[in-house]
């Protein structure tokens, strides 16, 4: 079997526009589940039962379900609750983000955990603040600790945000379907897509190594 | 100064404090001196809500303890120095003294760095004020422990067996800035095994056990001849 490089070459300039757009995703979806993930983490460990119990839910729900289940639930199932259609963009957005943010709860909640309680005493009898004692001392000390599967959750998502081209939005993984649907050529595709996705993944895992030894020293 | 009375701590079914009466006065240094598991650590944590009483009141510069913004009130007049140092681990020894007073007295960087800088100097370690605390040794990190403390103004200090995790040649370094301390009118509550530290600087010795007050009275008078045989017999295994 022949591969033809022309088809890759003519291909390339929508794959890779359809990377960026894959990357697009992935960021804002890390970005707000990290956030989410921030504050569910910290509900989990509160000593609040109804704030506890919230959190769990929607940790189990969320590891307890496929994404591409979430996907269609924002997506179909939505839309049917508010009477309205819902933009691609937004559903993948925002079943990602609801599904990073669980993940990511889960990997802040075990940071904050393996810092010593004497450090949260310490702050504490000191005077400060619950809040305080988090934002200066806890999540300091948890965030370098956290940031190797951090980056093991951006490259998770970032090859899990194909999915979200089971509802027509025109990620990598999509552009790939559409260009092979015109040119039948689906091994050179996917062979290019399938490469395209390595070196975005490849460089992550790179520049989280490279974070961890610079945060190793200190 | 701290008023204890009828204090009481269950950890779930297990009775730790049971009915604690204690009253310290101003300048006074008092220490704590038990068997393991005899609740004396317990005791020192209720002071500044670091365990919460099962009953009881504890009212500290007359304030009494009640609810979160008391705590902190509390806290803030209150500092405390842990068996195990705790620094912060990620913050250089200067950054360690000036986090408290900035955040929580809202003193500027330049008034909060004079400060920490007088107090570096009384615990003998101006020149690490750059180190970062895994660089120091266990004795250098007790004594920025309380300059950390010290750093907040306190009206009084809790030590929680300030000494224990040190090695031997390094407990005297740190006794000797509490000596000082005491010597200058600090208000202090020490739970410690160092008899040698509650005979020399103790103002009054107490003997817990069962999480009773079993004795108390000035060091000479529980070390020479105390009078429950509990004591006697607790005394005569450490000295």
């Amino acid at each position: 079997m022949d591969l033809n490089f022309e088809i890759i070459q003519n291909a390339l300039p929508l794959l890779l526009q359809g990377a960026g757009i894959t990357i697009q995703i992935t960021a804002l979806s890390v970005g707000l589940g990290l956030l989410i993930g921030m504050i569910v983490g910290v509900a989990r460990l509160s000593s609040i039962k109804t704030v506890k119990y919230l959190a769990n839910i929607y940790v189990d729900f969320i590891r307890g379900t496929p994404l591409l289940v979430q996907i269609f639930l924002v997506y179909f199932a939505l839309p049917i609750l508010t009477g309205s259609r819902i933009d691609p963009f937004i559903a993948a957005i925002a079943a990602c983000s609801i599904n990073s943010g669980a993940y990511i709860a889960e990997i802040f909640r075990g940071g904050i955990q393996s810092i010593d309680i004497g450090q949260t005493e310490a702050g504490r009898s000191l005077g400060l603040s619950w809040y305080q004692t988090m934002r200066y001392v806890i999540m300091p000390q948890a965030f370098k600790r956290i940031i190797p599967p951090l980056g093991n959750e951006f490259i998770a998502m970032l090859k899990d945000s194909s999915l979200v081209s089971v509802i027509g939005f025109e990620e990598l993984t999509r552009r790939g379907q559409l260009i092979i649907a015109r040119t039948y050529a689906s091994f050179e595709i996917w062979l290019a897509v399938a490469f395209i996705y390595l070196i975005m993944t490849f460089t992550i895992s790179r520049f989280v190594a490279y974070l961890e030894r610079r945060y190793q020293t200190k | 100064m701290i008023k204890i009375s009828n204090l009481h701590k269950n950890f779930g079914t297990l009775e730790v404090l049971r009915g604690i009466d204690l009253e310290i006065a101003e300048k006074e240094v008092v220490v704590i001196i038990g068997p393991s598991g005899s609740g004396k650590s317990t005791l020192l944590r209720c002071i500044n809500y670091l365990e919460e009483p099962t009953s009881g009141t504890i009212t500290v510069d007359g304030i009494e303890l009640s609810g979160e913004a008391n705590i902190n009130a509390i806290r803030r007049e209150v500092g405390m120095v842990f068996q195990r140092f705790n620094l912060f681990p990620h913050m250089t020894v200067m950054e360690n003294l000036l986090l408290a007073p900035m955040k929580v007295r809202k003193l500027t960087r330049a008034e909060a760095e004079k400060n920490a800088l007088t107090l570096l100097t009384k615990v003998g370690l101006e020149s690490k004020a750059n180190a970062y605390p895994e660089q120091l040794s266990g004795g250098q990190q007790q004594r920025v422990a309380i300059a950390r403390a010290l750093a907040m103004k306190p009206k009084a200090l809790l030590f929680d067996e300030p000494t224990s995790a040190l090695d031997p040649e390094m407990i005297k370094e740190v006794l000797d800035v509490m000596k000082d301390l005491a010597q200058e009118g600090m208000t202090m509550v020490v739970v410690t095994h160092e008899m040698g530290f509650a005979r020399e600087v103790g103002d009054r010795v107490i003997f817990v056990d069962g999480g009773k007050i079993v004795e108390q009275g000035p060091p000479e008078a529980i070390f020479t001849c105390a009078k429950e045989e509990r004591t006697k017999s607790f005394l005569s295994k450490i000295l």
